[in-house]
């Protein structure tokens, strides 16, 4: 192990665990915002809605999340998109991520028990108000714990990026290998820092389930 | 169609899932203050015919009248949602499995429909919620979850949810059925004290010494028909018809 050289590189791998979190939080937010438009069209009354949220999740779950990048940022151009490797990487991520939240969150929310939302509406409540008021919140607790195994997924997947030169933690791993000939310092490196990140992030969801776990 | 005569009225009640008849031309009403005891084996369709009332599982024949007003009116959905949700609030629903709200305290499970449907004030919110809860016996427990109550107790928060909204018709689905048999009687006093103040109520039950004690009618209902109708002491002692007798020696020989 020559710790001299990763003394002297650390510095960047640090930089590059920044793009990764970036990137991370990023893709989540994007993610979680898909997967909720995905679950409400998958739930919807309309047939065309849930149609097309079935056709979201199978096009993006059958095919690999790398096709998916490469077709965002080297294909983009050819229709007018036209995206910095960074943008195309959080957006594509994020919509590929967004498509496994869509099933977690409708799978949380079709198994809250039915006669939750009836009680709710026998009361006079209005679907909406059912929904909010009595499903949604007991569906956000029993989701928190699946979309943090979609969320540690994710922070892994964001070394794909590295594909179209995103200088993050797996690209700089290789950016130094072709420099130093040293693969098996640098990749445990930039491995340590993805270990830590996903540590730091499963303390934080498993906190937020302990709050607000039903007794 | 002639004007509704009755408090509840159900006209020709029919409901199928595909070929499968759930319920085949059901008439039957109800006074105000009445209290209508629905018996009858499992899948003979009386729990079907109870949520038809408030439209929980709408009816594909006949129509049902409360108080003047046709609850499953023609209407374009959004009008139709209107009406049923304005509906809703005038039929309180106690169900067999209780279906508290579990992220809310019983305080709340009473107090949230009424705030949110009524605009009534914290304050207001509160009284109505001891007074309700004090009404079924569980004001100790206000600030409870319902996984830290009894069945009993929980079905008890659950009456008190569905008075808060104080409805003209209380229905019951089974309510006691769920429940441990010593916790039974403490659900059915509540239902005694509601009957002592005329709060008209359908009952579908299978404690038919409870039905015999405070109803005034009782149908048994087999296959999707009411096969018989009447007073509970004719109904239960003297029946017509042998279906009906055979259900309540079965159901005797079961009990013992």
């Amino acid at each position: 192990m020559d710790w001299e050289l990763i003394l002297k590189v650390y510095p960047y791998f640090l930089e590059a665990a920044w793009v990764t979190i970036q990137l991370s939080v990023l893709t989540v937010a994007l993610g979680l915002v898909c997967g909720a438009l995905g679950a409400a069209a998958r739930l919807s009354r309309f047939a065309l809605l849930r149609f097309l949220g079935a056709a979201y999740v199978s096009v993006i779950r059958g095919t690999p999340a790398l096709i998916q990048l490469f077709l965002l940022y080297f294909g983009g151009p050819q229709i007018g998109i036209q995206l910095d490797a960074f943008e195309a990487g959080v957006i594509g991520l994020g919509i590929n991520i967004g498509a496994y939240m869509t099933e977690t969150m409708r799978g949380a929310i079709i198994s809250v028990d039915r006669g939750q939302g009836e009680a709710a509406r026998t009361l006079g409540l209005s679907q909406f108000q059912a929904f909010r008021k009595v499903v949604l919140p007991q569906a956000l607790r029993l989701m928190i714990r699946p979309l943090g195994v979609n969320i540690n997924a994710q922070i892994k997947g964001t070394a794909l990026v590295a594909a179209i030169s995103v200088v993050e933690l797996t690209y700089t791993a290789q950016r130094y290998i072709g420099s130093t000939y040293k693969p098996f310092e640098m990749f445990m490196l930039s491995g340590l820092l993805y270990m830590a990140i996903i540590y730091a992030t499963g303390k934080g969801i498993t906190y937020l389930d302990s709050r607000v776990r039903l007794q | 169609m002639t004007d509704p005569q009755h408090f509840v009225e159900i006209r020709h009640a029919q409901k199928s899932y595909g070929k499968f008849e759930v319920l085949k031309d059901i008439s039957l009403t109800v006074e105000r203050g009445q209290i209508v005891a629905i018996i009858g084996p499992s899948g003979s369709g009386k729990s079907t015919l109870l949520r038809a009332i408030n439209d929980l599982d709408p009816l594909t024949g006949g129509e049902i009248w409360l108080d003047g007003v046709q609850v499953n009116k023609k209407l374009p959905h959004r009008q139709y949602e209107k009406h049923i949700n304005a509906m809703r609030q005038h039929v309180g629903m106690v169900f067999q499995h209780f279906n508290l709200f579990p992220h809310l305290t019983v305080r709340e499970n009473v107090t949230m429909a009424p705030k949110l449907l009524k605009g009534i004030s914290e304050d207001e919110a509160n009284k109505l919620a001891e007074e309700q809860l004090n009404h079924v016996g569980m004001i100790e427990r206000i600030d409870y979850y319902p996984s830290q109550l009894s069945g009993g107790q929980k079905q008890r928060v659950a009456i008190a949810r569905a008075l808060a909204m104080r409805p003209k018709l209380m229905l019951f689905d089974e309510a006691t059925s769920a429940l441990d048999p010593e916790l039974v009687e403490e659900v059915n006093q509540v239902m005694k004290t509601l009957a002592e103040e005329h709060m008209t109520m359908i009952i579908v039950t299978h404690e038919m010494d409870f039905a015999a004690s405070v109803c005034d009618r009782v149908l048994f209902m087999d296959q999707g028909v009411v096969v018989e109708e009447g007073p509970p002491e004719k109904v239960f002692r003297n029946p017509d018809q042998e279906r009906t007798r055979e259900f309540l020696r079965k159901h005797l020989e079961g009990a013992k």
